[in-house]
């Protein structure tokens, strides 16, 4: 049984009016959008379960959409997410539609494409009191929740990526709390996720990224 | 300076000579490696959050998303203004005006603090704001009935449920009238002793209530079920501050109120199957809201 923090208890500070279906969903959506890069031209939200059913009663579309904008949780800037959109260019469609059976009453499969030209998907589900977890990135299954300071780095499955990332981790001070290596297929491109206790200096970004051989992306998750 | 029940919690404070609040705020301290200043300014924040929620309630217009609620917490608030016979007194249709209020902030997608949970987010705020105003009391004052309140819902999260999609809305706007009732007591200058029966006697008065939200959504009968916690929550710290004490002692109700939500049936746990929200009336709001 867990020691909960009195922040757990009372919070999260939220905009309404559902933690899992509100709060959740605009962590899903900005985690998504920090996992494309942060700029995202055009989003296809496909959503399962509970999400299906009740997207609009509880506002889980604009906070999807606000999420994908970059808005907190408790950004009040969720309730008119849809024209601050429209505003942007950011082209959005909500599609309900069932992804089988084993995965959570609360998922979404957010389907991104970038100013840049790329298509990236990345899926989670809202597991309650606004906490969330990331089940899929490009179709490869990985999870992580974001509640911890979270380097994600995207890497050519070869030797010495590993090897080269937990180097540079260790150059910069941060200690690993949980570590997990996802790949595919061998040889093809695979994600090393680091959970760490503390704040996660950007200068990792930098060291890991140098060796391009063997890395392809790095980013930091924090602040969820 | 850990706590995992009420027993725990009272021996602390006992030994110690201190409030809960202080317990909880060292626990805290402890277990996240925050200094005071930080948890405290943190919890600042959530009070304004707090505030800001029950001040817009009353000042402007809310419509909730699904329309079922919105502008009752005004409502009550005008009566109070131009009468001189309100039935539960001035203290109380405050209190519950603010705890409408609150939820109907949240259901028209405002800004809330989920205590413990966004469809009980009106207790709390309700219960210490409204006591601490009417009693001239600080925010400080405030703050530390929140962290009172606060050490009765970790125990309440850890040893059975505050989620109504598992017990009901006896565990939901139960654990925040149970938050709310030790807050107050505290805040009022009762004793650990008494926070803690307080918080069991209100847990006790609604044992077993359902959880069944009209087309699913947070706003029917929540709206109502957080006026009914907050009066719930003062009425048991009125008791409680007055050396009425829980027959049975708060470890066990918290037992018994796990075990009441685990025996409801799926259609009264937040489905919208049973209780209202399967009411002709629910089930044709539901069919208009959803199309």
């Amino acid at each position: 049984m867990k020691d909960y923090s009195v922040f757990d208890v009372v919070g999260p500070n939220m905009i309404g009016p559902s933690s899992s279906h509100t709060a959740g969903a605009a962590r899903l959506g900005r985690m998504a959008a920090k996992i494309a890069g942060d700029n995202v031209k055009k989003v296809r939200f496909l959503l399962h379960g509970s999400f299906a059913e009740t997207y609009k009663g509880h506002g889980t579309d604009k906070a999807l959409v606000g999420g994908i904008l970059g808005f907190s949780p408790e950004d009040d800037r969720i309730k008119t997410s849809f024209d601050i959109a429209n505003e942007r260019g950011v082209e959005f469609e909500f599609i309900p539609i069932d992804l089988g059976d084993d995965k959570h009453p609360n998922t979404v499969k957010i389907v991104m494409n970038t100013e840049d030209g790329r298509t990236v998907e990345v899926m989670g589900a809202s597991i309650g009191g606004g906490n969330i977890k990331v089940t899929e990135i490009n179709g490869l299954e990985i999870e992580f929740t974001g509640a911890y300071p979270t380097l994600i780095v995207k890497q050519w499955d070869v030797p010495g990526a590993a090897a080269h990332i937990t180097n540079c981790v260790a150059k910069n001070n941060i200690n690993i709390a949980f570590m997990s290596i996802y790949r595919e297929q061998r040889g093809n491109e695979a994600f090393t996720i680091i959970e760490a206790d503390d704040h996660i200096d950007t200068n990792v970004i930098k060291d890991i990224k140098a060796n391009d051989k063997l890395i392809q992306d790095a980013f930091i998750i924090e602040g969820f | 300076m850990n706590f995992t029940n009420g027993k725990e919690l009272l021996e602390l404070c006992e030994k110690h000579n201190k409030t809960i609040y202080e317990v909880c705020i060292e626990r805290e301290i402890e277990l996240t490696g925050k200094t005071r200043e930080e948890i405290m300014d943190r919890m600042k924040h959530s009070l304004e959050i707090m505030k800001k929620a029950i001040k817009k309630s009353i000042t402007e217009d809310i419509k909730s998303v699904g329309g079922l609620i919105g502008g009752e917490a005004k409502k009550i608030r005008n009566r109070l203004a131009t009468t001189n016979k309100s039935v539960c007194g001035y203290l109380m249709s405050k209190a519950i005006s603010a705890a409408m209020g609150v939820l109907e902030v949240n259901a028209s997608m405002g800004l809330i603090v989920a205590a413990p949970t966004a469809g009980s987010c009106g207790i709390l705020p309700a219960g210490i704001i409204t006591v601490a105003e009417e009693y001239g009391l600080t925010d400080e004052d405030m703050l530390n009935a929140i962290f009172s309140g606060a050490a009765i819902g970790a125990i309440i999260t850890r040893n059975a449920t505050v989620a109504g999609a598992e017990g009901g809305c006896q565990a939901e706007t139960g654990a925040a009238a149970a938050m709310a009732a030790a807050g107050v007591v505290e805040m009022m200058g009762g004793t650990p002793r008494q926070a803690i029966h307080a918080a069991a006697t209100t847990l006790k008065n609604i044992m077993g209530l359902v959880c069944d939200p009209i087309a699913g959504l947070v706003e029917a009968p929540c709206q109502k079920r957080n006026a009914i916690g907050v009066a719930n929550a003062l009425i048991s710290a009125e008791m409680a501050l007055a050396g009425v004490e829980s027959i049975v002692p708060f470890d066990e109700v918290v037992e018994a109120m796990y075990k009441v939500g685990k025996t409801l049936p799926m259609e009264l746990r937040e489905t919208a199957l049973g209780g209202v929200a399967a009411t002709c009336t629910g089930c044709n709001l539901t069919k208009k809201i959803f199309g």
